[in-house]
């Protein structure tokens, strides 16, 4: 227990207090309007999005294409769970909670078969599972088909924030656990992986499933902020900008997840003003960093304190 | 090599920051953010200019619809301008992706902007996702197209709930559209009983045949059969042999050209002869083409805009706008024309660009534009008739207006 009391987690603890204070008061002063806030909140659910699917794609090299599938289950059990019981904070956790619930189960369902595939394999079963999901929600009554639903903001910037802390904690914890280093075995070679005795379906089936519990949070917080869900929104295209986004990070690299959905948010909103050839910009900045940064922008690196201190560390040694 | 590789990269990423410190120079010098340069000068240097906000899917899904629109709302502040004799109304566009997660941006760009008020977006979805923000700042915002049932409502599950002090729509919703072709079917074509065969993945086409069923079952008709079809489909021909073998005399397509011309040619290359009736969502002239014109008698849709019998009003709209962009107008330019030029008239009446100024003006506003005369109702949805056009070979021939028996 003592061991959590270090040096490099009082670092991270500044680090998180720091920049919500931050936030906080470029909000008090004006600085950060409405229109920043609003792409601020989007960038916090795109990094929720990008760091669950960077869990399965590049921690355990699993190539999935089903995380909208994941999304619209959070989004859609917190937009019912708004009308059916009570349009507050507390009803739309509520509804995060039964997303959690279903969409690790839906995921475990859907592990099980298509995580012994592999490659394209698995990317075209994940696809069409993603679609699957979409096509019930557009046919149930409870979520109003395809005219969605239409709620009111329930969710804050705050309630974003915290989610994204608590999201990457969760991962980051994993990765770094025994599992988690099971699901890197499983990346870098599955049959060494499984010839020093790690399950790797089961590893794979872990990571999967966190994942998608992960996305479902994502898709509350969505539907809690952005007033309207439809299931016209979250379609394959919406699986593709979250692996854009995964794979302009490096995949593997968390901080990179951070870094990509920042960027492109950031991005989006600049080039609002040439709309015309907004996408073709997009679209050669994309092709720009994968000639010259093929791996990301970067690659499996990860930005962490203990890195830090052992940097200055070496320096210091180096001077003395 | 590496070397060169780096410098390339260091040269584009250079480029890219130049182009985004651009961008925020230019947001940052002032509230036109985002206009064109023509827009920016007269958006600016008058004194007192009055700026109006465009919010439009210019790219992405339905840009046909965002951009027929904004040449609608360009052609009425050019004509207020001229009218006026000088610079008075400028503009701000924004172009929304025809994606609700940027509309919510861009709701939050224009209640900083300062505009007196909001034309667009076109779409219900994007539309709804505006409306919060727009209301809580206390601007206008008038909706050329937003045609889904209760979406200016507070609560759009309750339809008793109240309307968005701010928000207007200049278009009728869904439910009236159909409940029209019912009234028009059972009155005056004296048909009894229909099939419905629509869309079940729009919104759009859900609206239209609950409203049409509760309609002409409410008038004492029969409803034989309801089927569905799904966005994209082109083959329709097991689902037309089943309506085939169905005792019926009206059949009711709520959903787009696309498919309905395909359908349509289907049905009566089949043998189906039975009036087919549809909705706005056939006045394409894609119809035309895909349905054949010698498919296309005994057709009748509802719709806010035809050519047909044009009134003085709508036939000067026509000719300015092909003088403007060189092409014809549809329903959505003359929608958006029109709710941009309510909103101008409100300015106007209100003598003030202030929000609550022109909302109150908006209340009691009377206006008479090209698709038709109306005034507000409590839902802030304009009361006008429904046109019932009539194709004959393909060719619109005759529009009947139709103001369904509502309870």
């Amino acid at each position: 227990m003592k061991n959590l009391l270090n040096k490099k987690n009082a670092c991270w603890l500044v680090l998180i207090a720091g920049s919500y204070g931050l936030i906080s008061l470029l909000i008090s002063v004006g600085v950060i309007n409405n229109v920043y806030l609003t792409v601020l909140m989007t960038i916090g659910i795109n990094i929720i999005l990008a760091i669950s699917l960077n869990l399965i794609i590049g921690v355990t090299g699993q190539f999935s294409l089903g995380h909208a599938g994941f999304m619209i289950i959070g989004a859609y059990c917190a937009g019912v769970a708004v009308k059916q019981f009570s349009a507050s904070l507390g009803g739309i956790l509520l509804g995060m909670l039964i997303g959690i619930v279903i969409s690790g189960a839906v995921a475990l369902i859907v592990a099980i078969p298509t995580l012994r595939l592999r490659g394209d394999y698995l990317a075209i079963a994940t696809l069409g599972f993603g679609e699957i999901i979409r096509i019930i929600i557009l046919n149930m009554k409870i979520t109003n088909g395809a005219a969605g639903l239409i709620l009111p903001k329930l969710i804050d910037w705050q309630v974003i924030f915290a989610a994204v802390v608590i999201c990457t904690i969760i991962i980051l914890n994993f990765c770094r656990s025994a599992q988690g280093r099971a699901c890197i075995s499983v990346r870098e070679d599955e049959i060494a992986a499984e010839a020093m005795g790690i399950n790797t379906t089961k590893y794979k089936i872990m990571a999967f499933v966190l994942g998608a519990m992960i996305a479902s949070v994502a898709g509350a917080l969505y539907a809690g902020a952005f007033y309207v869900i439809k299931p016209e929104m979250f379609t394959f295209n919406k699986s593709i900008d979250i692996l854009v986004l995964v794979v302009f990070g490096g995949m593997g690299s968390f901080t990179g997840s951070f870094i990509a959905a920042g960027v492109i948010g950031v991005l989006n909103t600049v080039l609002q003003q040439f709309s015309d050839i907004r996408m073709i910009l997009y679209g050669l900045m994309l092709v720009g960093i994968m000639i010259f940064r093929p791996s990301g922008l970067l690659g499996t690196k990860e930005f962490t304190f203990s890195n830090l201190f052992e940097r200055f560390g070496k320096r210091k040694e180096a001077r003395g | 090599m590496m070397n060169t590789m780096k410098k390339v990269f260091m040269g584009a990423a250079a480029l890219m920051m130049a182009v985004s410190m651009a961008g925020c120079g230019n947001s940052g010098s002032g509230n036109s953010g985002t206009a064109t340069p023509e827009a920016g000068g007269s958006g600016t240097d008058a004194a007192g200019a009055v700026k109006i906000g465009l919010h439009y899917e210019l790219t992405g899904g339905v840009a046909d619809y965002g951009k027929a629109e904004l040449n609608g709302s360009l052609l009425a502040i050019k004509q207020a301008n001229a009218a006026a004799g000088s610079e008075k109304y400028g503009y701000v566009k924004y172009d929304n992706k025809s994606d609700s997660t940027e509309a919510v941006t861009l709701a939050a760009q224009l209640a900083s902007d300062g505009v007196a008020g909001v034309v667009g977006p076109a779409t219900s979805g994007a539309s709804a996702a505006s409306y919060q923000i727009l209301n809580d700042a206390k601007v206008p915002v008038l909706s050329p197209s937003a045609t889904q049932n209760n979406v200016t409502l507070t609560n759009p599950d309750d339809a008793s709930s109240a309307a968005y002090d701010y928000v207007y729509r200049v278009c009728f919703e869904d439910s009236y559209q159909g409940a029209a072709m019912a009234q028009y079917a059972y009155d005056t074509l004296g048909k009894t009983k229909a099939v419905i065969y629509g869309d079940s993945t729009t919104d759009y086409a859900k609206g239209l045949s609950e409203a049409f069923e509760k309609q002409f079952t409410k008038l004492g008709g029969t409803i034989v059969g309801k089927e569905n079809y799904v966005s994209k489909d082109t083959d329709f021909s097991s689902v037309l042999t089943k309506i085939k073998g169905m005792d019926f005399d009206v059949l009711y397509i709520p959903g787009y050209y696309n498919e309905a011309g395909l359908i349509i040619k289907q049905a009566r290359e089949m043998g189906l002869d039975q009036t087919i009736t549809g909705s706005d969502g056939f006045d394409s002239t894609t119809l035309v083409d895909l349905g054949g014109a010698a498919n296309l008698n005994d057709v009748y849709f509802t719709t806010a805009y035809t050519t047909v019998g044009a009134s003085d009003k709508l036939q000067a709209f026509i000719d300015a706008y092909k003088a403007e962009y060189n092409e014809e107008p549809n329903m959505f330019s003359a929608l958006a024309y029109d709710a941009t030029n309510v909103l101008i008239q409100a300015i106007e009446e209100a003598g003030s660009s202030d929000g609550p100024a022109v909302q109150a003006a908006l209340t009691k506003i009377s206006f008479d534009g090209v698709t038709g005369a109306f005034t507000f109702d409590a839902t802030h949805t304009p009361i006008k008739p429904v046109l019932v056009v009539n194709l004959v070979d393909g060719v619109q021939t005759d529009a009947v207006a139709v103001t369904p028996k509502l309870d």
